[in-house]
């Protein structure tokens, strides 16, 4: 196992106390895996990619354990962070296009990276960088322009060659593909998996509200929402054979190329995911869920009902039990 | 019933940066918009798909040619003449989040237009009327009223911006990217309030990048490219038999759920510039001998030499000024002059490869 993340709670502070933002999460990424994290804006899906790298100050791990290829991945101490960041763990952050600083040419800004990650061996990395670079189909040239040089795409490619250079154990890839035309979409989730199959990358937790690129690039696919895992099972199985009700809603309002209004009109999920400044108890799917009984006032496990995959539904959970 | 008619719209831009290079955004854009249509407008990003729309509203003017409302040049409406315009034509844009201001509460922007446009109207009769347009874009009145904007989500924020189109007496609505920045679970509810509206009578101009999002709610479809239309016509045709070589490639890009993307019909391409021995080697590098990934980008890289081109136009274009170009009379419109469009079938016309 890769990756391993066990009972996971990350939360942030605000005003109005702590709002857990991701509650007892636990998955395991196998090597090679490319695992797609998807939920609605709010479901705490960036939270625990950035928990994984811890960036940001203001969020604090109130609980759980993360391990990485067989050790313990020192999450809430920023320091010992910093010598696994872009060697062992590595983040391509959301708005990455923005991500470049406008004042320093994009060869600088790398050799700057690797300077300040105390790298010998720059040469080697440099020429290995060259043959990445080509290999993407972009030109040399770009190391000496600056970042509003570049097109969105480019940008995006050239931040994702940064995060990938060493060679990270686990890439965290947050929104890469959200802001780009479908063809370079593609281009750029195509570069992912290309990137895993050479092994730059050991394995990769794509994080994005577009099941669609998922199911192009994604082994397996998580969903959240609101602070919690619903489902994880392989691609193939979210995609066609959902169990949980919230996935299941997700995957029918999501309309397909062909699929016209007056043949098939498409639902939307009434209602909105609940607040995190204390969240209602039980499944926090609840009240927009259709299927919804009495035993939903308690939360349900995450539990494998089969192999491979994960549902936390007690509707489901019966059903297997039967 | 025509409602609205763009005629040969050209925009050139003059950047600041390049030494007042002009960029041609809109290159001879024609078409017409029908009462209870909707015209979906796909483009990548650079494409003058929402320049189209800002000449709509009047918020640009075009360099050449005209939009025409109810027989009238939208040019030569004057300050009362461009707030009946208004009451008829009107936009909502991307970000929900940015279109109202922080500080008060979100209705507010009902009271901007009482004042402009009903200022003799009572209370009551007020109330009434919005009621009356949160019902139409499925909202209930008590959720939403005298509510802050970061108390809503991006789906009410939206629909309130499109409750406010419909309390004028509103006939053509520019929605640009509405529902890009929405989740999946309320893209659809916005998607069927828009579909709701054209049958009574709207029509509606929707701007997007997200093909699918565009066939699902559109009656025709328009593509563009670096200011051109390449493609257009009835939804189901474009879709259905795309012709032009550009529409292809975007289908072919869409992420399906039920379908991989397929790497081979884009075919090989040599990595550019002298780099050939890199490329061999990492043709050769591929494990297990599958295709290098670079042969699945030649679309992208296509994209990229093609906007090349355009910017080498620009060049040229500098030499002339905007208005030379509208007189025809310069060297430069030449530069603005779209691939020619040919009827490939009825209502489906595909532009010759440029």
């Amino acid at each position: 196992m890769s990756v391993s993340v066990e009972n996971l709670s990350v939360a942030y502070r605000s005003r109005s106390g702590d709002v857990t933002a991701v509650d007892g999460v636990s998955f395991t990424l196998a090597d090679g895996e490319i695992m797609g994290l998807a939920g609605e804006s709010g479901s705490g899906k960036s939270t625990l990619g950035n928990a994984l790298i811890y960036l940001d100050p203001r969020m604090k791990a109130t609980g759980g354990k993360v391990r990485l290829d067989g050790k313990d991945l020192p999450i809430s101490d920023s320091k010992a962070m910093r010598s696994l960041r872009m060697t062992e763990v590595s983040l391509v952050p959301q708005y990455a296009m923005s991500a470049l600083t406008p004042t320093r040419k994009i060869g600088r800004l790398i050799t700057d990276l690797l300077k300040s990650h105390r790298i010998r061996d720059r040469a080697e990395v440099l020429t290995e960088m060259k043959r990445r670079i080509e290999l993407i189909g972009l030109k040399e040239d770009v190391l000496g322009k600056y970042s509003f040089e570049l097109s969105g795409g480019m940008r995006q490619r050239v931040t994702i060659i940064m995060s990938t250079l060493l060679n990270p154990s686990l890439l965290i890839a947050d929104e890469v593909t959200s802001a780009l035309d479908v063809s370079t979409q593609r281009a750029v989730g195509e570069m992912l998996t290309e990137f895993r199959d050479r092994g730059y990358v050991k394995s990769v937790i794509a994080i994005t509200h577009d099941l669609a690129i998922l199911a192009q690039i994604a082994d397996t696919i998580t969903i959240m929402y609101a602070g919690r895992l619903a489902e994880k099972a392989g691609t193939d199985t979210i995609v066609n054979e959902p169990l949980h009700p919230y996935t299941q809603a997700l995957i029918a309002s999501l309309p397909e190329v062909g699929v016209r209004h007056d043949e098939t009109t498409l639902t939307g999920i009434p209602g909105r995911p609940p607040s995190l400044v204390n969240p209602p108890a039980g499944c926090r799917f609840r009240d927009r869920c259709p299927f919804a009984f009495a035993k939903c006032t308690e939360t349900p496990p995450f539990e494998e009902v089969k192999p491979g995959h994960y549902v936390a539904c007690w509707k489901v959970s019966q059903e297997v039990a039967k | 019933m025509s409602a609205l008619k763009v005629d040969q719209v050209s925009k050139l831009f003059r950047a600041t940066t390049r030494g007042g290079a002009l960029t041609p955004a809109l290159r001879k854009v024609s078409f017409e918009l029908n009462q209870g249509e909707v015209i979906s407008l796909i483009g990548e990003s650079g494409s003058g798909k929402t320049t189209i729309g800002r000449v709509i509203l009047r918020l640009v003017r075009p360099t050449s040619g005209t939009v025409t409302f109810d027989g009238t040049d939208i040019a030569t409406y004057s300050q009362h003449g461009l707030r009946e315009y208004y009451r008829h034509v009107q936009g909502v844009f991307q970000d929900p989040f940015s279109s109202y201001n922080p500080i008060y509460r979100a209705d507010r922007v009902y009271e901007l237009i009482r004042d402009v446009y009903f200022p003799h109207v009572s209370d009551k009769d007020w109330n009434d009327k919005i009621e009356a347009a949160l019902h139409a874009v499925t909202l209930n009145p008590g959720d939403v009223l005298g509510k802050y904007p970061h108390q809503l989500s991006g789906g009410q924020q939206q629909r309130l911006l499109i409750a406010r189109a419909l309390l004028l007496d509103v006939k053509v609505l520019v929605a640009d990217e509405i529902i890009s920045m929405l989740d999946a679970s309320t893209r659809v509810d916005v998607l069927n309030l828009l579909i709701k509206l054209k049958r009574s009578g709207l029509a509606i101009l929707f701007v997007t990048h997200d093909l699918s999002l565009g066939n699902y709610v559109s009656d025709r479809t328009i593509i563009l490219r670096h200011g051109a239309i390449v493609e257009m016509g009835a939804t189901a045709k474009v879709f259905g038999s795309p012709q032009h070589d550009y529409t292809r490639m975007l289908l072919s890009a869409v992420p399906e759920l039920h379908k991989k993307w397929q790497h081979s019909p884009l075919g090989p391409v040599a990595v550019a510039g002298n780099g050939s021995a890199v490329a061999t080697d990492i043709i050769e590098s591929v494990p297990n001998g599958r295709v290098a990934p670079v042969l699945a980008h030649a679309s992208v890289l296509d994209e990229q030499s093609h906007a090349e081109q355009v910017v080498k136009r620009d060049l040229r274009a500098r030499l002339g000024g905007g208005r030379a170009v509208a007189s025809g009379k310069s060297s430069v419109a030449v530069a603005l002059e779209p691939p020619e469009l040919h009827e490939f079938e009825p209502d489906h016309w595909v532009a010759e490869p440029e």
